[in-house]
């Protein structure tokens, strides 16, 4: 039992640094003012972008390690700048956020797959980047395996939590980008340029996001599919909803999320077969339906004007 | 643009024209205030006012026209160029975001106005380090002191009650040093012994500061200003001296035309009681109780004024009485039957009208032509519906009569109802629920933002209706609209209603201090 | 000026078809293929012969029904992204009673879409009943419903419902044929004497039924009046004595209804059995049609028709030897999306339209 529940853990703590810096980079959006669904398809594209160079480089086989992060910084700016360009759909035209991230979502996602078959092709993967033990620490029993043996990236993502944090309650910045999501009419009143913070705010985020995908190709699956992602970019959204805007709350909710998709894969590889494993692959699904119930009934938590698009002259 | 001009002496805008879609907001407007000049900027609702001020702020960018400060011009692109050259306003909603203290707030514009005087990378980097508040914290304390307006710079602004947020806002402006203050409405959520409070201090302040004053009450612009300038549809009519004219005269130059909105003269026996309240329990949106053991009646006939200063219940009681909100406890009966636990549809069905505060987005369906929202409440029923299927030709013989009937002007029924303006909604909203012929009419903010035509139309509509047996309450913040057309006054004091009074008890005075919960 | 609203409205229209093909076209150039080409396969080919043709209206068939039941949905206010999910929801009821029942030959078909209806309506009610009752934003539950929905088919096809000749060998899993009674006749075989290419399946007829229906239910009863007031203004819905709620939940239900019948229709009339993959990723291409028909169920049938072109085109470009991946629908829809949603922002915003004339004027006075 023991050995199952490391298993478990050993699966699941890395497996939540994607969702994790997904849902990031996606409540910095939030608190902004804007809702991004195209999440999932910007992370698509940064799993593309993300082992197309060390692909280019080195093939299959072992590259120098800056191609690997080469190829993160690629993931990245391509994510912000697809953030971009939802910013001027949403933003600079006001169009309604949630189509209009389903139209994101569609249009990277069919682009990531599309591009893949050309310039990769087939069933290629990289080397990508592996796992780095830490020194002494990692050969403790359990934990060591568990939290000092993992891939840089997930040290990276544990560590954005902290950042994201100090940048939102901290800063200068993260104070504009809150008073944005809040109050846009006050914010503009005092000389801030809200369109500016929120096409700030998105570049961000959806380098966030960018660098979700392009841990799951690079480090994780070491491959790309067109089911990749497999919706954990929907999950992302959920999760900002479930830690109530808060980087510490989205870390709490990655980590749930992650184990219960874990268990999927620890039952497998202890061959419990017999229990129909859709119904494991489906668990987290449903976990964000529930926790979105609860969640759904406190209300002025959020950012108020979510999803609302500003425009100084249009009087409401 | 150069941001240090020193002390503002003089600041005059000249030929500024602003155009909206299908209408000029400000045409061809010049101005010009001195030192120590207290300017009351007066106009109906609608004359563009708030444009004009607004393209003051930066907020704006005028089509046409110049702004001088110092006889310099400067051209402002954004409020913090504003600030920059010593111009504040305050804004007639408050400008302030609700989820963060004050300090974070003022240190938010704060921030702004620091970082506009280099564009380097190294100010750009500055935004990604810590912010320093206690400074700004110190600034607060100090400038709090100076004006004698006491803040606490580590509340969050939603704990704040309206003249709380009101100080917030003067402090914030001043932080930003304005030596040149705009004031828009500014007491227009304020019972009158805060009112008379605020014109002091802005006495106090105009020796120090040049101030802009926008109202339509003349009895502060009388007290307070020494210059008036008066605005109407959108161009300056009159500029000169407050002490030359009396209030009549402004008030005439504001409309235009005299108006005398109609006044309820006679008092008829009440009939039985149209709408009874015992005792209502609701609460408001934040969990509070919002209506407070409040006990109503309305006779058939009667138009029954329910003063107060907003926020203390009115929008909890009038979305009680028509079911759009949950009644914690009491009794609510119309014309003797049960309201309580009763649906919106029901209500309606029972005989209830409401002209809903927000007219826009409560009275109709915006994107929904004229002829669907005049339809909206009886669609289901006969005559509109037969078999199951909507008669067209029906609906459009209805929307004709009422376009007739009630002087809806709109190029074509079709038309989108939102597209109309503010006082050919009201009559569209009118329209619907007259044709009704309802037992009860529940009126909030009938005329609000409405010029004097339409507010007359309506006023007069609501008489006529009162006289045909029908009981109204009628909401409203303005005093003299209350006690022109009630035939009785109750005061509504955090959901509790301090007295009724009768039509001939009630003077502004009297009600100001019972609005203010001062029992007698 | 007279007449601006009119030319600008087309004016932007124009743009934004240049730009959809401008971005489509460097998105090709970057796979390397020849523009023209390509274009000229994906409009052409389809229409290059009956049986091609026949191709087209069987795509279009679940894209009206999809589509229209997106246009319900969007018009009462509310987002149904779960499309997917209602259409395999609807045809795993569907299938299940299928394969239960033997009802004489029209009754069982009617009866057996009938219950891929209700299977895609109670699916997608769901999502409805949980906005209006708990607050929880139907554009997460609804994609989250398609991948439960996918998993419970996946488990439904592996197990209770795989076909025992599959079993053994390594085939994907899939249900038994179901009975020949039961599928949608192909219009050659209802009709004779039709060229030998005709053979779509009948079911583009129930779509164009289906379509009018719900035009004359959105447009001519009161339920649908007032569940286009509610999704206009549910504020002012609900202050004209309309049930927000129990209207929005009713729009789920019809929207997963008619998802459901697209389903079942892409059984009866196309697989014939139960497989995996049958859904073709409809469930968001008819969100694609709903916008592009302009929310309106009739303007959906032409729009239908132009993306299954376009689809059937795409699908086609390999065995034409040009080497885009059929992919390439999906960047297409989407940027289609992308484009219309800021589109429609651009011509209702009356600021920007005063703005643009009144350059267009001074323009004019400057060349005058």
């Amino acid at each position: 039992m023991l050995d199952f529940i490391v298993l478990f853990l050993t699966v699941g703590i890395p497996l939540s640094s994607s969702l994790l810096l997904a849902a990031l980079g996606e409540t910095v959006n939030q608190r902004s003012g804007v809702f991004n669904l195209g999440c999932e398809g910007v992370m698509s594209m940064g799993a593309f972008v993300g082992m197309l160079i060390p692909f280019l480089v080195g093939g299959q086989s072992q590259v120098a390690w800056y191609v690997n992060v080469l190829g993160l910084a690629a993931a990245a700016i391509i994510g912000a700048l697809f953030g971009l360009l939802f910013g001027v759909v949403v933003i600079k035209f006001g169009a309604p956020q949630g189509i209009a991230g389903i139209g994101l979502q569609l249009f990277c996602t069919g682009l990531a797959g599309t591009l893949y078959r050309h310039f990769i092709g087939g069933a290629q993967g990289v080397y990508g980047i592996s796992t780095i033990s830490i020194p002494l620490i990692s050969d403790l029993p359990i934990v060591g395996k568990m939290l000092f043996s993992c891939n840089p990236m997930v040290y990276f993502a544990f560590l954005m939590v902290p950042v994201t944090s100090y940048i939102l309650f901290k800063t200068p910045w993260g104070l504009k980008i809150r008073a944005c999501g809040t109050m846009p009419r006050a914010a503009d009143s005092m000389g801030i340029n809200v369109s500016r913070t929120r096409y700030q705010a998105l570049a961000f985020g959806s380098a966030m996001a960018g660098l979700a995908g392009a841990y799951l190709s690079l480090c994780y699956a070491k491959i790309f599919t067109d089911t990749l992602i497999g919706g954990r970019g929907f999950i992302a959204v959920a999760l900002v909803y479930f830690g109530r805007w808060s980087p510490l709350g989205v870390m709490g909710g990655a980590l749930l999320f992650s184990l219960a998709q874990a268990l999927q894969l620890a039952v497998q590889a202890y061959g419990f077969t017999s229990f129909p494993y859709e119904f494991l692959v489906m668990l987290p699904y449903l976990l964000v339906i529930v926790v979105l119930v609860f969640v759904g009934k406190s209300k002025h938590v959020g950012p108020a004007m979510l999803g609302k698009p500003f425009n100084r002259e249009m009087r409401t | 643009m150069s941001p240090d001009l020193g002390p503002i002496t003089s600041l005059r805008i000249e030929h500024i024209t602003k155009r909206f879609p299908g209408i000029v907001a400000c045409s061809d407007i010049s101005l010009s205030v001195g030192k120590g000049d207290v300017l009351a900027l007066v106009g109906e609702n609608g004359a563009g006012k708030t444009t004009l001020m607004n393209i003051l702020m930066g907020l704006y960018t005028p089509d046409e026209g110049k702004i001088f400060i110092n006889n310099k011009e400067v051209v402002f692109r954004s409020p913090g160029d504003a600030f920059a050259c010593g111009i504040g306003m305050v804004h007639q909603q408050y400008m302030l975001v609700p989820n963060l203290t004050v300090t974070e707030n003022i240190a938010l514009g704060l921030m702004q106005i620091q970082g506009n005087k280099g564009g380097s990378l190294k100010s750009r980097l500055k935004h990604l380090s810590k912010i320093n508040l206690e400074i700004v914290r110190r600034h607060i304390m100090a400038i709090s002191e100076h004006y004698g307006l006491l803040v606490d710079p580590d509340a969050a602004v939603w704990q704040l009650s309206v003249g709380e947020q009101q100080r917030v806002e003067l402090v914030k402006t001043l932080c930003f040093g304005a030596k040149f203050l705009i004031l828009d409405e500014p007491t227009s959520a304020l019972t009158p012994q805060e009112t008379d409070e605020l014109i002091a201090l802005l006495k106090r302040m105009s020796q120090e500061l040049s101030i802009i004053f926008i109202s339509h009450k003349l009895a502060e612009v009388k007290a307070l200003c020494n210059k008036v300038a008066i605005l109407r549809g959108g161009k300056l009519v009159y500029r000169g001296n407050t002490e030359d004219h009396s209030s009549a005269d402004i008030a005439a130059l504001m409309t235009g035309h005299e108006v005398y909105l109609p006044v309820n003269q006679q008092t008829r026996a009440p009939g039985k009681p149209m709408l009874e309240v015992r005792s209502l329990f609701v609460r408001g949106d934040r969990g509070n109780m919002a209506l407070n053991n409040l006990h109503l009646t309305v006779h058939a006939g009667e138009i029954v004024g329910l003063a107060g200063v907003s926020g203390n219940g009115q929008r909890e009681l009038a979305e009680a009485l028509t079911g759009l909100r949950q009644v914690e406890s009491g009794i609510i009966q119309l014309d003797g039957k049960d309201l309580v636990g009763k649906s919106p549809k029901q209500i309606i069905q029972q005989g209830m009208g409401y002209v809903p505060e927000e007219r826009n987005i409560e009275g109709i369906v915006p994107s929904m032509s004229i002829r669907e929202n005049l339809v909206l409440k009886d669609i289901g029923r006969a005559p509109f519906t037969r078999f199951g299927l909507i008669r067209k030709r029906v609906i459009d013989k209805n929307a004709e009569t009422m376009r007739d009937k009630f002087d809806i002007r709109c190029s074509s029924l079709q038309t989108a109802a939102g597209s109309l303006s503010g006082g050919n909604i009201q009559k569209v909203i009118l329209a619907r629920e007259i044709s009704r012929s309802p037992k009860f009419l529940i009126a909030v903010y009938p005329i609000r933002g409405l010029d004097l035509g339409a507010a007359e139309f309506i006023h007069k509509q609501l008489l006529a209706l009162r006289d045909q047996g029908v009981g109204i309450l009628l909401i409203s913040e303005e005093l003299e609209e209350i006690i022109n057309l009630s035939d009785r006054i109750a005061v509504i004091f955090k959901g509790h209603i301090q007295r009724v009074l009768g039509q001939g008890e009630a003077t502004q005075r009297k009600l100001g201090m019972m609005m203010a919960g001062v029992k007698d | 000026m007279k007449h601006f609203k009119a030319y600008y409205t087309a004016g932007v229209i124009i743009l934004a078809s240049l730009l959809a093909f401008a971005v489509s076209s460097l998105i090709l150039c970057l796979l390397g293929a020849n523009v023209f080409d390509t274009f000229y396969v994906i409009f052409c080919y389809p229409f290059s012969s009956l049986k091609n043709l026949s191709g087209v209206i069987n795509i279009m068939t679940p894209l009206i029904l999809v589509g229209v039941g997106i246009c319900v949905a969007y018009r009462s206010g509310i987002i149904n992204i779960g499309g997917e999910g209602q259409m395999l929801m609807g045809l795993l009821t569907g299938i299940v009673v299928a394969l239960h029942i033997d009802l004489p030959a029209p009754f069982g078909l009617i009866a057996v879409l009938m219950m891929g209806m209700v299977g895609g309506a109670l699916w997608g009610a769901l999502p409805g009943i949980l906005r209006t009752r708990f607050g929880v934003s139907e554009l997460l539950s609804t994609v989250m419903f398609n991948y439960i929905a996918a998993q419970l088919y996946a488990y439904a096809l592996r197990v209770p419902l795989l076909d025992p000749s599959v079993s053994s060998g390594s085939g994907d899993p899939q249900t038994v044929k179901l009975a020949s009674s039961l599928w949608l006749p192909r219009i050659n075989d209802m009709v004779e004497g039709l060229p030998k290419g005709v053979r779509f399946h009948s079911g583009i007829f129930v779509a164009l039924i289906l379509s009018v229906l719900i035009f004359l239910f959105m447009w001519k009863t009161p339920v649908g009046f007032k569940m286009r007031a509610a999704g206009s203004s549910d504020r002012a819905a609900r202050y004209g004595g309309i049930n927000v709620n129990r209207h929005l939940v009713l729009a789920m239900l019809i929207s997963g209804a008619c998802c459901g019948l697209a389903g079942m229709v892409e059984i009866l009339g196309v697989h014939h059995r139960g497989i995996g993959n049958c859904t073709g990723g409809y469930g968001f291409s008819g969100i694609v049609v709903a916008l592009f028909g302009g929310l309106h169920p009739l303007g959906v049938i032409p729009a239908a028709f132009f993306f299954a072109v376009i689809s059937y085109g795409c699908s086609a470009l390999q065995i034409n030897k040009i080497p885009v991946p059929s992919n390439m629908i999906d960047v297409l829809q989407g940027l289609v999306i992308l484009i219309i949603v800021a589109a429609k922002l651009i011509i209702s915003n009356p600021y920007l339209m005063d703005r643009v004339k009144r350059r267009i004027e001074s323009f004019r006075k400057e060349a005058a």
